[in-house]
């Protein structure tokens, strides 16, 4: 018996011992790392964007970028919904500029790596996406010809030290815009095409300026990131990088049976990609289609990689070349968001619809049909055990 | 000593029960739509005009990038394809979306060789490629399995 009594105590410990440490496979491992900060490759060079590594470019891109003469009213900047200390976000479910607009602030670490901007991807260039909000009537509520001039009376040498000298505007009305209202419409058709082009070169150097800037804002290691790269070399994680054993199950869900790391893909967590995972719209606001109605609004972008405010040659507009401009499946598709910090900025989706990760996981969990189009997501019945462990692990990408 | 025999043949006896319930789970478990067994980079086309060969340009696949890829058409005997008109369509059939960008045909470069320029593989996984082939032999199709 006393034989007996020691083998059971030994496989006993052996069970364990093994229950003890997180044991992955090496397919799990291999995801893990792909996952890891240290994967994210070097921003690739825009070649659209010239000035885009020019440091003076990046200065005044950011002097732009938190000045709040940069609108109609003098009271919104870009740091007024991109928050510096909020992740560049504003912790709001719609955006606040001049009005209350239709979605969420996105955070902006790491955005230089995007393909596509906005959540429904109506910009292909990070310059061409600064431009937006700040002739968009909600947010900064500019018009071209004022920023053109308000260029030159504020930042007129900076300006021309990197993007050469700035047009004669004595002839340019102060308030002129193809968008707007109806009298800086007026105003703008009754300027000659040439003036309108320099003011619109004036305009797109100033997206330049501030997408050089942006390029610089990158997504900071995280525990995960520390436990990742002690996973992959087999090393014992230590300190914070230690995960607990609901991290550790949380992790194991979110590459394997909930099928996270399907879209929250790559050092990012995500594919950079539009998807309908059937999010509810949100009652009062104006219909939102998300990616299908971008397709057109990116096509018609006088700032487009076709269009002639891009530098370098046309082999850069790949994306915009080859982009899926139809399908059922473009209807309410929405881009997938950077998991990266997200524990700490509800609320969460494009519109601020859940308050918490709870409210997320549960939505992934239970998948609801979409109200327009089909979502792509397929319901998990997980339990309550774990949606928290998911959770758990998602707050390791903030810490 | 008696004891510990009965012990482990009791222990086997649970085990053998547990591969059989396993079993029986398994077998009987309804499947899902699996990739296709067949990852090869050359193909006969389905009305066997054509020998399809699809592979990355730079001869590796990276997740996430905007590819270009060559598909190389022959006929059965061996002599280059010149002058097809290739379509491109796909998706990943275990998610029922198609693909994240519309590939094309971009350049003819010689000896049945044509470009596919704007492949992006954005998820790991199996990705399904159609392709639509129209030549003076006749029009044809081929379908090729990427697993990620």
């Amino acid at each position: 018996m006393s034989r007996f009594s020691s083998l059971l105590a030994l496989v006993m410990v052996a069970v364990l011992a093994g229950c003890g440490r997180p044991e992955f496979s090496d397919a799990e491992k291999q995801t893990v790392a792909s996952l890891a900060l240290s994967k994210l490759p070097p921003l690739k060079p825009d070649t659209t964007n010239r000035f885009a590594e020019v440091p003076a470019a990046a200065a005044l891109g950011s002097t732009l970028f938190f000045d709040t003469g940069m609108s109609g009213g003098g009271t919104v900047s870009c740091s007024t919904c991109h928050k510096i200390d909020r992740q560049f976000q504003d912790d709001l479910p719609q955006a606040v500029g001049v009005g209350r607009t239709n979605r969420r602030t996105m955070p902006l670490a790491g955005v230089a790596h995007d393909p596509w901007f906005f959540w429904d991807g109506r910009r292909d260039s990070l310059w061409a996406q600064a431009l937006t909000p700040l002739e968009n009537p909600l947010e900064q509520a500019g018009n071209r010809a004022a920023f053109a001039h308000y260029i030159k009376a504020r930042f007129g040498e900076r300006y021309e030290r990197i993007f050469g000298p700035l047009p004669d505007l004595s002839g340019v009305p102060a308030n002129a815009n193809p968008l707007g209202t109806d009298a800086e419409r007026a105003a703008w058709n009754a300027m000659p095409e040439a003036q309108a082009e320099e003011v619109n070169r004036v305009f797109a150097n100033i997206g330049k300026a501030i997408a050089a800037f942006e390029r610089s804002i990158a997504p900071p290691q995280t525990r995960f990131d520390r436990f990742a790269t002690d996973l992959a070399v087999g090393a014992e994680p230590q300190g914070d990088a230690v995960f607990s054993p609901e991290e550790i199950l949380g992790l194991k869900l979110f590459i394997g049976k909930a099928n996270c790391v399907t879209c929250h893909n790559g050092p990012r967590f995500t594919d950079g990609s539009f998807h309908n995972t059937g999010v509810p719209p949100v009652a009062g606001l104006p219909p939102d289609r998300g990616r299908v109605d971008a397709v057109a609004q990116v096509e018609a972008d006088p700032f487009n990689c076709f269009g002639t405010f891009r530098d370098g040659d046309a082999s850069a507009c790949r994306e915009l070349r080859f982009m899926v401009k139809a399908g059922p499946e473009l209807i309410r598709g929405y881009k997938t968001p950077s998991l990266r910090g997200a524990a700490t900025r509800p609320p969460y989706m494009h519109a601020g619809q859940f308050s918490s990760l709870d409210e997320v996981v549960a939505h992934y969990s239970k998948a609801p049909a979409s109200v327009e189009g089909v979502s792509e997501i397929h319901p998990l019945q997980l339990s309550d055990r774990e949606r928290a462990a998911l959770v758990a692990f998602l707050k390791t990408l903030a810490e | 000593m008696a004891s510990l025999w009965r012990y482990l043949l009791g222990g086997f006896g649970l085990a053998a029960l547990l591969a059989g319930v396993l079993a029986v789970v398994y077998l009987t478990a309804p499947h899902a739509p699996q990739p296709s067994s067949d990852v090869g980079r050359s193909r006969t086309t389905a009305n066997k005009l054509f020998v399809a060969t699809f592979e990355p340009e730079k001869g590796v696949i990276r997740q996430g990038e905007l590819e270009s890829w060559l598909l190389t058409l022959k006929t059965v005997e061996g002599a280059p394809v010149e002058g097809a008109a290739i379509t491109i369509s796909g998706g990943m059939p275990q998610h029922k979306h198609g693909l994240p960008t519309s590939p094309q045909a971009t350049d003819y470069l010689g000896e049945g060789r044509y470009r596919i320029d704007g492949v992006k593989f954005t998820m790991s996984g199996w990705w399904q490629l159609h392709f639509a082939i129209s030549a003076a032999a006749g029009s044809d199709t081929v379908v090729f399995n990427v697993v990620l």
